[in-house]
């Protein structure tokens, strides 16, 4: 399974994401330079965190706006997956492939620290290798990821299984105190209604590898890989 | 301010865009300065909201509605955020 990995002016998760991404059996990334077009021969599209073009006027506004999002458009659009960390959420937002937006953390603090995630459904393709309940010990580390959306998104999010993940405590209860931005409803990462587009603040790359001191981020890269066939 | 004599073309003008937040987004800039305002004297005061302005100089012709669609889409996020233009005298 080929993964492209893309690289704004800015993008600082880039490395760590094919590093990652390479480690897993099967599995190989490569960077995509934000001005290519191309996304040929690949099968899932990676936004990496940083900080696209220093995250002038708002995380991910100009970003948006690069020619491989075109190309983006199009990959997400016949159904290819689209997975955004932390920046690449921000980016999708902006380019509306997902609801909502990122805005500045409650409490005004770049965080950057371990949380814990209950996994809301595993019914998408980011999260059938996970079980519904089970929590995940993920870093997140952003100054923007309080997720936004007004209450008619947020009720849609819902009643369609959208909601991926929510920050939650060490019993897997979503509570206020275990939200550490601010987001509405403890959300932590989405999906598109069609199933192939996902964003999370947290770095499921920042948890692969076990020096690292969790590697319950290959929860996320095991789902895409799970049950994908090499096409002929 | 003076009244800008407003120059159809928009010819040397300019043009402020304000941004700012929605009243139903968070703006937890907004109300720590709030605080720091009460704590200068001036209690009784109600929201405040941060955002920010872009001034853009336009030397020559510009069309109204792209400022618009650039303010609306590119310099403003409707999601979380409002937006005003106008134009004055450079």
């Amino acid at each position: 399974m080929k993964f492209a990995v893309l690289r704004f002016p800015g993008s600082n998760c880039d490395q760590d994401c094919v590093y990652a991404l390479n480690a897993i059996a099967g599995a190989s990334a490569d960077y995509v330079w934000h001005k290519d077009t191309s996304l040929a021969g690949f099968d899932v599209v990676v936004i990496p965190g940083g900080f696209s073009y220093g995250d002038y006027l708002r995380c991910g506004a100009i970003a948006r706006f690069s020619p491989v999002m075109q190309s983006v458009r199009e990959f997400a659009a016949s159904g290819g997956p689209v997975i955004g960390i932390c920046n690449g959420f921000q980016i999708l937002c902006e380019s509306g492939l997902l609801p909502g937006a990122l805005v500045r953390n409650r409490g005004l603090h770049f965080l950057c620290q371990h949380v814990r995630l209950r996994v809301e459904s595993n019914a998408s393709r980011f999260t059938n290798a996970a079980v519904p309940g089970q929590t995940l010990n993920i870093p997140i580390a952003h100054g923007e990821g309080c997720y936004f959306a007004d209450e008619e998104t947020l009720r849609s999010l819902q009643a369609n299984g959208q909601v991926l993940l929510r920050y939650c405590d060490a019993q897997g209860r979503p509570t206020e105190a275990a939200n550490p931005n601010g987001s509405r409803d403890n959300i932590a990462g989405i999906r598109n209604e069609a199933g192939n587009v996902f964003g999370l603040m947290p770095h499921p790359e920042r948890a692969c590898d076990p020096l690292l001191g969790s590697t319950d981020g290959l929860a996320i890269f095991h789902s895409l890989m799970k049950g994908w066939t090499q096409p002929s | 301010m003076s009244n800008p004599l407003r120059n159809e073309t928009l010819a040397g003008m300019k043009v402020l865009v304000t941004v700012l937040p929605k009243p139903s987004v968070l703006d937890p800039q907004g109300a720590a300065a709030a605080e720091a305002i009460r704590h200068h004297g001036l209690e009784k005061i109600g929201r405040v909201r941060i955002g920010k302005m872009i001034e853009i100089e336009l030397p020559e012709a510009a069309d109204e509605s792209l400022l618009h669609e650039i303010a609306r889409d590119l310099l403003s996020n409707p999601v979380i955020e409002d937006y005003e233009l106008k134009v004055v005298n450079a």
